[in-house]
Parts: C-alpha cells; structure tokens; sequence
C-alpha cells in the first residue's frame, strides 16, 4: 500500500456503503468517498475511527497539495453537521383578518402561532469533484431543503456548508421570468450567469435545439406563461446546464420532461461531471438515479440514514419502501 | 465496524452531539480553498463582479421596459404616450383648474419637466423597492450579485425617462422655448440624479426585500415628496414666508434639486436666482452619498436574498 493512487482502492472496498454509526458522529464529516472516474464505479470508504478525513487512502498524496489530475479526490461540497429550522409564522388558524393583526400589533404580542420545523438534522457528508449525487427519501424528509441549504439560500441553523465556488440549483418552482419571451430569458438567463454577449450569441441556438422547445412549433418567441410546465422546466434545464457548474443542483426537474428530454439531460449530466463538476440530483425515479448517479444518500425526517453507492442504498431503500 | 452489512442504522440518541468537531471539516475546506457558502464577496469584489453582469442589467431593463406594453395593441407607442398623457392631466387639474401655473412663466414646460424628471426618482424607488420580490424566481434560481436587480430597475426608468425628454424636447421647442447653450447642463444634471436614483433603489430594494408591507407604503410618501418637491408649482414663491428651518429643509430636498437643474437647463425663463442655494455642490453630495450609502446598505444584506 505504498501511495497507491486512488484509482486503486481495491475492489473489495468499493461495494460497501459508509455506515454512520451514531457512537461516532464525526465520522459522516469528510468521509471520503474515494470515487475512481476511470473505472467508472464509486467506492465509498469506510474509515476506522482516528483517521483523518484529509487522507483517504491509506499513504495516498496530500490533498491540496498535488493537482487534481492525479486522482486524489478534491472535495467540492462540504457538509459539516447541518441543521435547518424554518420558522412559520402565521401558522395556525384564526388570525387571518384585519382587526385580528391590529389588535396583536397594539396589544405587542408577537405572532403567537411561530411553528418550526426541523427539517434537516445534523447531516454531514463530503462530496468530490466528478460525482454525481442522487439523494433520495420519501416526501417531506428534507432533500429539497438539503439542496437549497449547499446552494446558499437557507441559513443553516447550526452546521456549515463549504462549497467549490457558487453552486446553482435547478428546481422545479424556480420559474424564470413568465412574462417574458422564451428567447429572452435564454439570453437573460446567459447574462445572468456571468456569460459574455459573444458566448451567449454562440450558445442561444444550442440551448434552444437542446430544450426542443422549437421542435413542434416557434414556441421560442412566446411569452414563458404560455408553455406548459414540461416546456418551461426543459428550457431552464436548458438555460442552467449551458454553463459548466461547479457545482450543480438539480431538484425533480428532470421530472416533468418526456422521455427523450430525460436522455438529452443525463447525457449532458454526465458531460457535466466529465468536466469536473459536482452533480447533486433530488428524483423520486430510481433509474433515473441509477441511470445518472454513482453515489447516493438516503435522507429520512430529515436524517442521514445511507451514503454509498447507488445500488446497495437505492435497493435498502426499495426494500424500505416496499415494506 | 467496516466490516458491517448495508443494513441503515437508527437516527443518532438526542444525547449525541449531532455537530462534529469543527476543525477537520473546516481545515479540509480550507486545504482545497472551500468557502462557507452564501458568503458574500468583499466591497470591492462585489462592485467587479456587479460590473461584469453590466450586459445583464441592461439587457434585464430593456427586456422589462418592452414587456411592459407588450400586451397592448399601441405597443411600445405607449412608452411615447404614457408621460405625454401625464403632463396632460396635470395640466388640466393644476394649471386650468386650480390655476397653480399663474405666474409661473411658461407654465407648461415648467411642469413637464417637473414631471419627468420626478417621475423618475419616483418610478425607480418604487420598482428598486419590488426589485428582489418580483424576481425572487430568478433570484432562487441563478445566482449572479443581487444588486444587479435594483439597478436594472433604474436603468429601466432611465430609459424610459430619455425617451420622455425627446418629447420633452419636442414639447418645448413648439411652445416657443429657445435652445440654448444651457441645454448642455442638462446630461450632467441627469448623470448625478441618475447616480443619486441608484443609491435610493439599492437601499429601498433591501428594506423592500425584508419587509412585505414597505411596498405598500412607499407610494404614499412618493406622493408627499412631490407634493413637497414644488412639481406643480413655484416652490420659491411660497417657501418665501416659511421660517428659515423649514425653507432650508425644502431647499436641500435632492427631488427639487435635481428638478431645478433639468428646468434651470432646459427652460429659457428659469433664472439662476430662482434656483435653491448651492446647487450644484447639493447635486454632487446627494449623489455620491445616496449611492455609496446605498450601495454599502443593499451589499451588507447580500446572502439574505432570496430565502424563504
């Protein structure tokens, strides 16, 4: 085991899942699993207690220190024990009229129905660069919330999220600007994300052709409220994966597409990863996770229950599900 | 342990410490150059990154600006038609009817100009306020420095009040005003109330942000600070018998000061001493003050943006 590239993690440690052992909470932080791109097969490392998360093979190169091309994996997304709280106010029922609200703000009382949900408790879990993340769980058990607190819009509660550059999240309720024409949230949309006039012009007609928005009709110069929700979440799929993400979220939209738009989109995820991106993807398919993904957390209430490679968690969780 | 099935574990005992010790997450992040997400770039980071979304903001205004009408059958006409339309009613109520205009030497430019050039101010606090709400779509979707939105926000008002000063232009030369030199005053003028609309949108764009019921609001104080700002009248002649206080407050108002300088340079008949004092000092202060003011005030808030 003298400096053996990551690549050649042997075998019979890449079919075994990382199992979070509640005795040792420090162990999700960073775990590294050590995924080999040229053999196209993650493999998720379990570590022994002690070890540093910093070297994950045994003597492999100092991270950090060497180039990336050398198969040391460079982390990209750093979960470190997350917690996210949203706080409801006006939950509950009565307060909804006028003399209510008056009569709450001259007699001082602050909203007395402020809810809170715990929606994501204390995950931890490191991801690197060139893996392609399905995180699955049934409804409610917090993956959307996961992914908009890695993108930078939820504060965590406590915790932290590191992250490779500004990741984007592709979601289905993040509507562009429905009043105005395909065409221009396309190029608005280019801007927006720090392309140059010269790269948007380049780029429009393959957004366009990759959206097949214009494939029945001239769809492309009407206004965005005009098309159908499959239309609207092809073309901001569209718009979002024109650009080389670092990192990049992506929350059931693929969900709403036909079957050809789906093959169109893991083609163009897996292009993603090859130029050494992060993909996180949130779908209630499982081919479709398995079809794209090499790795995968499992989250329940808001828990991490699994974190390894695709086949062993999502066939946990089908054995869970089908209970 | 490593050795253990694939089988999911129980969610940790509450009396576990859920957060791991922080340093190893932290020194890993910070060996591969991690950054807390979120984060906001520094003062001066945030203005290049602002600068190289510039296509962005005008390609947004102009994209607005051309929404705005689209539903109309007189289409992009009504951007022409909108402030001509205006300066008619104003007329009608202030000058034929109220008789506010007598006195007042050319009366009808007097009050166009007034009226545009408030307008915008106006129409930028107003849309720089609904800046961030009304395109939380984008704002969630993408991410590109926020301030880009209330900025789009005045260029959009910009755009729309070059547009009313070429019919201003039209209006005036056919009520008889000559063209003068002085015209020229009036970019400079427009650049430091441009700047000054800028400061204003970004500040009201972070209240607006926040608080929900701030949209509500605002159109009433827009409308006393016109009433305030002398649109439809002389300010001077009946700031005259105000105490010193009070005059002195109505005459550094930046909305008067901005408009005296656009009527100062396009309308013949408006001398230098019917202007506040220290015009033009006043002009460049609120200016730079409002937009750096405002500028610090929206970026302190930056990756609050968005949530919820």
């Amino acid at each position: 085991m003298a400096e053996p590239p990551a690549e050649q993690v042997p075998d019979r440690m890449g079919t075994r899942p990382t199992r979070i052992a509640p005795a040792a909470p420090d162990e999700a932080a960073g775990a590294p699993s050590t995924t080999s791109l040229a053999a196209g097969a993650a493999s998720a490392v379990p570590m022994a207690d002690g070890v540093a998360p910093t070297k994950p093979a045994a003597a492999g190169p100092e991270p950090g220190s060497a180039a990336p091309s050398d198969g040391t994996p460079v982390p990209t997304v750093i979960v470190d024990g997350l917690h996210v709280v949203y706080r409801i106010y006006g939950a509950g029922t009565g307060h909804g009229n006028a003399t209510a609200a008056l009569r709450r703000l001259l007699l001082r009382q602050g909203s007395p129905n402020v809810q809170t949900v715990h929606a994501v408790k204390g995950v931890s879990f490191t991801a690197y660069r060139g893996e392609a993340i399905g995180i699955i769980g049934s409804n409610g058990s917090g993956k959307t919330t996961l992914l908009k607190a890695i993108a930078g819009l939820l504060p965590p509660e406590r915790g932290k999220v590191y992250t490779d550059g500004q990741p984007s999240l592709l979601g289905v309720n993040a509507a562009l600007m429905n009043d105005l024409t395909g065409a221009t949230n396309v190029i608005l949309g280019g801007l927006a994300m720090g392309m140059t006039r010269e790269e948007v012009r380049e780029r429009y007609q393959g957004i366009v052709d990759f959206s097949g928005i214009n494939e029945k009709d001239d769809f492309i110069s009407l206004p965005m409220r005009t098309y159908s929700s499959g239309m609207a979440a092809r073309l901001r799929f569209s718009i979002a994966a024109a650009k080389n993400h670092d990192v990049l979220l992506i929350d059931e939209a693929l969900a709403t597409g036909d079957r050809a738009f789906q093959k169109r989109s893991e083609a163009r995820i897996r292009e993603l990863r090859k130029e050494a991106g992060t993909v996180f993807l949130v779908s209630h398919n499982n081919n479709s996770i398995r079809d794209t993904c090499d790795r995968v957390i499992w989250l329940e209430r808001g828990e991490l229950l699994m974190d390894g490679p695709t086949d062993e968690v999502v066939a946990a969780y089908e054995e869970h599900t089908n209970k | 342990m490593p050795a253990s099935p694939a089988v999911p574990v129980l969610p940790a005992p509450a009396t576990v410490p859920p957060v791991p010790p922080a340093p190893t997450a932290a020194e890993l992040a910070a060996a591969h150059g991690l950054t807390p997400v979120g984060a906001r770039s520094p003062l001066a980071e945030y203005a290049r990154l602002l600068w190289g979304r510039r296509h962005f903001v005008v390609a947004l205004a102009t994209a607005r600006q051309t929404a705005l009408y689209s539903g109309a059958r007189l289409g992009q006409l009504w951007q022409v038609l909108t402030p001509l339309l205006n300066a008619a009613v104003y007329f009608l109520i202030f000058g034929d009817l109220l008789g506010t205009g007598r006195g007042v030497p050319d009366y009808i430019p007097f009050l166009c100009t007034g009226v545009f050039v408030f307008t915008f101010t106006q129409s930028a606090a107003l849309s720089g306020a609904r800046s961030l709400t009304d395109n939380a779509g984008l704002v969630r979707a993408l991410h590109f420095p926020r301030a880009s939105l209330p900025l789009a926000a005045t260029v959009a008002q910009l755009q729309q009040l070059l547009l009313s000063l070429a019919v201003l232009a039209a209006v005036l030369l056919a009520d008889g005003v000559p063209l003068t030199a002085r015209w020229l005053l009036a970019p400079p003028a427009l650049v430091l109330q441009t700047l000054f609309n800028c400061g204003l949108a970004l500040a009201l764009a972070r209240i607006g942000a926040r608080t929900t019921d701030f949209a509500q609001v605002l159109p009433f104080v827009l409308r006393t600070w016109m009433y305030v700002s002398g649109i439809f009248y002389d300010l001077s002649r009946i700031a005259g018998h105000a105490p010193h206080t009070v005059r002195l407050l109505l005459d550094v108002n930046p909305a008067l000061i901005y408009v005296s300088l656009m009527r100062y340079a396009l309308i013949d008949s408006v001398s230098a001493h019917r202007l506040p004092p220290h015009v033009w000092p006043l002009a460049l202060i609120w200016a730079t003050v409002a937009a750096s003011a405002g500028y610090a005030f929206f970026w302190s808030s930056e990756e609050e943006y968005g949530r919820g």
